[in-house]
């Protein structure tokens, strides 16, 4: 459902990002897109959804290309988590949030503000639907934040770091529902338990190149790999070698 | 809290405000919206030395802000850096219109005094309409209200976003004077030798926040077409509220009330 073809993407020319990254995600695979800090992973994302565009090379969604033509088209298809959520709520309330998208996209406010009942309810969070977006905790923000792109059910979801400000049992109910969609997913997070625990498949990234590629089962208790690409075992592997 | 996140709470004490259930919040949009465009008409619509007759339009505001629990005193505190601007509108008029039109015990009061509170209570009276309508109207309630009266949906959508970045912009400020004053403890404001870096910075990071929550509105299929709250429907008890109350405005406008009162009472 997603490919990149030798994709190379640099901010500022001298320092090229992304370097001749290839890639494919098949039809309701579960990817984790891992590695350290400045890796290039936000880019990946940015670059699928359209919000950048490559200096060369070529991304497809569903087979077609991302251009400025066919963006309405592939936008509609992804749920994009920002890694950051104060950015993301845009509207007074958690409910006008969550409400924006269903109706953009032609549902109308029955309809919209049913499947926001059922995105609040499946979170745990009925109670959060009327809070003011500015008034509610980093995590809080975090969780409805989730709760918009579920509410929007999209074909394919891409999470930067939804993990990120979660308590423990907020985190574990993430978890729980990431594992739960059926769609396609691509995850990035430094949270590897996490990675582990909804990701059948982990892409590891380093200085925008492709670094390792397979079942995360294996990625992830490969210790010399990690570590020679700044990272670390899982913590719930750490200990059992 | 710092300055700045007082002003940030202020700001979002208005939607609190606006969210309120008293009968004033309860009334249509549309409705609110028609009657204080008609109010604010009315007050401009006196001429400079009719202060006597004007005073009794003070009527409508009272009446609001007894009705609908805003405090008269937030309206005063909020827009305490607005309304001395507004008053200094007519600060000129007794230097050059000397004439003087009545003797109030004894003491000749001239036409430029008359004509500079006339001014003066022109800016508060509006400023109360404008600021009781927005203190019992959601925004975006009111937005669809505009667009309920055919204004450009361009328009109306800039200035829900132009509502909506005043916050994002604030916001910033907010952190980075925390930011600030956390490592510079004991100094009050910001250094001057700051100021240049500070400004840039603020723009920099409005700029770039601005530019992602209009890319996730973009991600979530918004193009250029805002869908606001349904307006509730204006009922026969809504539009019988706002015939009355321009009524009211016209009456008050075309005999001066103040006047007929004191007649009784010297008669
Ligand atoms: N707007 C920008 N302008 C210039 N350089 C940028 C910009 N955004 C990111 N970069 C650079 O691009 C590189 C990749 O950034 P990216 O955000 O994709 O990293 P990441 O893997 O998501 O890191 P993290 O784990 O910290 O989120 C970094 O070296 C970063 O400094
Ligand atoms: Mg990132």
């Amino acid at each position: 459902m997603i490919e990149f073809r030798n994709v190379n993407f640099a901010y500022e020319k001298e320092r090229p990002v992304l370097r001749d990254l290839s890639f494919r995600i098949g039809d309701g695979e579960a990817v984790g897109l891992i590695g350290a800090n400045g890796a290039g992973k936000s880019t990946v994302m940015k670059l699928l959804l359209g919000l950048l565009f490559p200096a060369s090379g070529e991304i497809l969604v569903d087979g077609a290309a991302v251009g400025k033509k066919s963006l309405p088209e592939i936008r509609r298809k992804l749920g994009f988590v920002l890694q950051n959520s104060d950015n993301q709520m845009f509207m007074p309330t958690v409910y006008e949030d969550m409400i924006f998208a269903p109706l953009n996209y032609g549902l109308s406010r029955e309809e919209a503000e049913k499947k926001v009942d059922a995105a609040l309810e499946k979170l745990g969070m009925r109670e959060l639907k009327h809070r003011h977006n500015h008034k509610i905790s980093g995590g809080e923000k975090r969780m409805a934040a989730i709760a918009t792109i579920l509410a929007m059910e999209p074909e394919a979801v891409l999470m930067d770091e939804p993990s990120s400000a979660l308590d423990p049992c907020n985190r574990r109910r993430v978890i729980n529902i990431i594992r739960e969609l059926k769609q396609t997913k691509l995850i990035t997070s430094h949270d590897l338990d996490m990675i582990l625990d909804t990701c059948e498949r982990v892409i590891l990234l380093d200085r925008g190149q492709i670094a390792a590629d397979g079942p995360a089962e294996q990625i992830l208790r490969d210790r010399t790999l990690l570590e020679a690409h700044r990272m670390e075992l899982p913590f719930c592997l750490a200990g059992r070698k | 809290m710092n300055k700045m996140e007082k002003a940030l709470h202020e700001l979002s004490e208005m939607d609190e405000l606006a969210a309120g259930a008293s009968p004033i919040h309860r009334l249509c949009a549309p409705g609110k919206l028609l009657t204080t465009i008609a109010y604010i008409a009315v007050v401009l619509s006196f001429h400079k030395y009719e202060l006597s007759g004007m005073l009794a339009l003070l009527l409508y505001p009272v009446l609001l802000f007894q009705i609908s629990g805003v405090s008269v005193g937030s309206f005063f505190y909020k827009l305490r850096i607005v309304l001395p601007l507004v008053m200094a509108v007519g600060l000129f008029n007794p230097f050059f219109d000397r004439q003087i039109l009545v003797t109030v015990g004894g003491v000749g009061v001239s036409g430029g005094v008359i004509s500079m509170l006339t001014l003066m209570l022109k800016g508060v009276l509006c400023l109360m309409a404008s600021y009781l309508l927005m203190a019992t109207t959601p925004i975006d309630v009111l937005c669809a209200a505009l667009r309920k009266f055919h204004i450009p949906g361009t328009l109306v959508t800039l200035l829900l976003l132009t509502y909506r970045y005043i916050g994002v912009m604030t916001e910033e400020l907010a952190t980075m004077t925390e930011a600030y004053h956390l490592r510079a403890p004991g100094q009050k404001g910001i250094h001057v030798s700051a100021w240049g870096s500070f400004l840039g910075q603020l723009l920099l990071r409005s700029m770039d926040r601005a530019e992602e929550l209009y890319n996730s509105m973009l991600l979530r299929g918004y193009h250029q077409h805002f869908h606001y709250a349904p307006v509730k429907p204006c009922t026969w008890k809504d539009g019988a509220v706002t015939l009355c109350s321009i009524a009211l405005f016209l009456l008050l406008r075309f005999c001066n009330v103040a006047e007929l009162l004191g007649g009784l009472f010297v008669r």
